[in-house]
């Protein structure tokens, strides 16, 4: 009987996911390049964002720095991968020791190279959130945000003067474009697993916890700093993540791109979907990327730029004047019930119980 | 050397009485609703581009000014009653997410206009005949804007302090900054003082945004990023939330600033002999001639030792809940 619920507990998600992969599949087969393009920003959209929820949404420290660690990522990743000839051409005064690096191995149709350098790139991300979290987790509300922005400046001061390896202000090129839709879905799978798992852990409890109340979460010896940390640097390897993918899909980038149109197009996708709620990020993101779409078209037949980011700061306005937490609040879809039978029996809790 | 530092004390009280001008518009808006108003150098940079419609028609900068002026009021305003005051009572993070739309809705709107107007994005900025060229003492040249910008600061934020020490409505403003909800018991109207530090903020920023863009001499519909940001350091050094600390902390980056520039490269500089070998190669180790464009890095560095061990600021007091 346990078993039972457990196989109709992951039904419903399951469903999601087999859906999800055949539209994929379609979308793959098809070689619609336009469509394939827009699955794949999506896809690291929906990675910034459920990263930025984790970061800030769970535990109401507000980073505006989380495009910082997307830029190191991007940077970080791209150098690895770029080949030795491309090396020798755009990147000539690299250090011997890195000039050497190229991990743009194949075997088959599976670019190790790529995979490794996403997971180099992240996990040096990760160690520099981890130095910066350590320093600013400390401080609260407007202070956290206003040095969190102060780390996106340096990170763009230090990319725009670091020219041996990131051309300065010239256009970083020639990015070999691994990114496909199977690689940026795969990546959007599992932050939105790891996330989840975190929400529903002690872990992610204290999180919630001492942003709602800290007084009373240190009082009954819950700690704070260090729930807070780990949002930070696990947001920080996602936000990497989706800066590689970025880099190996569009593959020639400036330092000006993660800046702070981006910055509030992803917080934008948080505060819409509602911060605290996974499936709120995935919602906010798909209809944003949408949105965005859209207006754009809109734009290009009308000539009207600037209209598009007009209309979605409106939106912004409305949304967090007449519905402060955004569509979802920090419930979530409950897809996982999606399956299950209504009656309750004896041994199953009830369903109100599952969800904080 | 000594004129060299002259110089560059000169160029610190100007860019100085720039950052406090902006400031003290963010310090009295955070004093009272505990905003940090992002759009605040967009409003800025409105103030630019009417200047540069009312100057480019051929008003004189006595006319102009009080237009700008007029004009940026009108939209600070405005902005106060259709993005914050919905939102009074909000989480600070909600608010300070709506000034970033406004900010975006104000670049924009800018950027629109200039397309349907069939200007482009970066126009130079017509200078008025008063403030070109340079004042010449002695062996010290400095651009007429610096001294007009030092002198603009000393005068505007002399006549806030008497606003703000001498009149009913300016006691009001402090109370409220105090304690919002004593001084709505009080008596006082906050929506009015609330919109009186929008207005004197973005009057201010007007004024601050018209001398800005007569040195940068050209402008676009994102100008306004950089200076509020600068304007958020200089208020979070001084305290944030005082409008004495926004003032100092203003003056205390613009010689931040310029230290550092001045700073970068010293060792290259000094004359032959003038310093043992070792003291040269010294300099130009911790200060090398690329500094400068590292600037802003070492400056955001700055403000944030300053938040880790004084988050009030200079003059600021604690708050309750600003840190574990």
């Amino acid at each position: 009987m346990r078993d039972n619920v457990a196989l109709r507990r992951a039904a419903g998600p399951g469903l999601v996911i087999v859906l999800t992969s055949i539209a994929l599949a379609v979308l793959d087969i098809s070689g619609q390049s336009f469509w394939q393009g827009l699955a794949i920003n999506l896809a690291i959209f929906m990675i910034l964002t459920v990263s930025l929820n984790l970061t800030s949404g769970f535990t109401g420290v507000f980073s505006l720095g989380q495009i910082g660690f997307m830029a190191l990522g991007a940077y970080i990743s791209a150098i690895l991968t770029l080949p030795l000839a491309e090396k020798a051409a755009y990147l000539s005064d690299l250090p011997s020791w890195l000039a050497g690096v190229h991990l743009d191995q194949v075997i088959g149709p599976f670019p190790v190279g790529f995979l490794a350098a996403t997971l180099i790139a992240a996990v040096i991300v990760s160690g520099v959130a981890w130095l910066v979290g350590r320093v600013l987790m400390r401080l609260s509300g407007h202070f956290v945000a206003v040095a969190t922005l102060g780390f996106l400046v340096i990170v763009r001061v230090v990319l725009f003067n670091a020219d041996a390896f990131t051309r300065g202000s010239r256009t970083f090129s020639n990015v070999t474009p691994y990114t496909n839709v199977w690689w940026s879905w795969a990546w959007v799978l599992l932050v939105v697993y790891v996330v989840w798992r975190i929400k529903r852990s002690a872990y992610g409890r204290d999180m919630f916890v001492q942003r709602d109340d800290r007084l009373a979460a240190q009082a009954v010896g819950i700690r704070v700093m260090s729930p807070r940390l780990l949002a930070f640097v696990v947001g920080a390897f996602f936000s990497a993540v989706a800066g590689s993918l970025y880099a190996h899909f569009i593959t020639s980038f400036s330092p000006t791109v993660f800046y702070f149109d981006l910055t509030f197009r992803v917080i934008t996708m948080l505060v819409i979907g509602g911060m605290g709620s996974v499936s709120g990020s995935i919602l906010g993101a798909i209809a944003i990327v949408f949105l965005t779409e859209g207006l754009r078209r809109v734009e290009d037949a009308t000539l009207l730029y600037g209209l598009s980011a007009i209309i979605l700061a409106i939106i912004f306005i409305v949304v967090i004047t007449v519905r402060r937490e955004g569509f979802l609040g920090q419930r979530e879809v409950p897809l996982d019930r999606l399956f299950l039978r209504r009656q309750k029996t004896p041994d199953e809790p009830k369903p109100e119980a599952q969800s904080p | 050397m000594t004129d060299y530092a002259i110089q560059q004390v000169v160029n610190a009280l100007s860019a100085g009485s720039l950052y406090a001008l902006m400031a003290v518009g963010l310090a009295m808006v955070f004093g009272i609703l505990r905003l940090i108003n992002f759009a605040h150098g967009d409003v800025m940079m409105v103030a630019s581009y009417i200047a540069f419609f009312a100057l480019g028609a051929g008003l004189s900068l006595p006319i102009a000014l009080p237009i700008v002026v007029t004009g940026t009021v009108i939209v600070g305003l405005l902005m106060e009653r259709v993005a914050y005051r919905p939102l009074r009572g909000a989480p600070d993070v909600a608010l300070l997410l709506s000034s970033f739309a406004v900010g975006q809705i104000l670049q924009n709107g800018v950027l629109l206009g200039t397309r349907l107007a069939g200007l482009p994005t970066l126009i130079a900025f017509p200078s008025p005949e008063i403030l070109n060229g340079v004042v010449t003492i002695g062996a010290i040249t400095i651009p007429k804007v610096n001294v007009a910008s030092f002198f603009a600061g000393i005068v505007l934020l002399g006549l806030l302090t008497v606003f703000v020490t001498r009149t009913t409505l300016g006691l009001s403003m402090r109370a409220a900054a105090e304690d919002l909800s004593a001084a709505r018991l009080m008596g006082i109207k906050v929506n009015r003082v609330v919109a009186t530090a929008f207005g004197i903020g973005a009057g201010l920023a007007a004024v601050a945004g018209v001398l800005y863009s007569v040195q940068a001499g050209q402008i676009n519909p994102y100008m306004g990023f950089t200076p509020v940001l600068k304007a958020f350091i200089a208020a979070v050094i001084g305290g944030f939330g005082s409008i004495a600390g926004a003032v100092l902390g203003g003056y205390v980056l613009g010689f931040l600033e310029v230290f550092v520039t001045a700073l970068a490269g010293i060792g290259d500089l000094l004359p032959a002999g003038s310093v043992p070998p070792e003291v040269r190669s010294f300099l130009q180790t911790i200060l090398p001639s690329g500094l400068g464009s590292w600037r802003d890095a070492v400056v955001f560095v700055i403000l944030i030792l300053v938040l880790l061990v004084r988050p009030q600021g200079i003059l600021g007091r604690r708050g309750p809940d600003d840190e574990l």
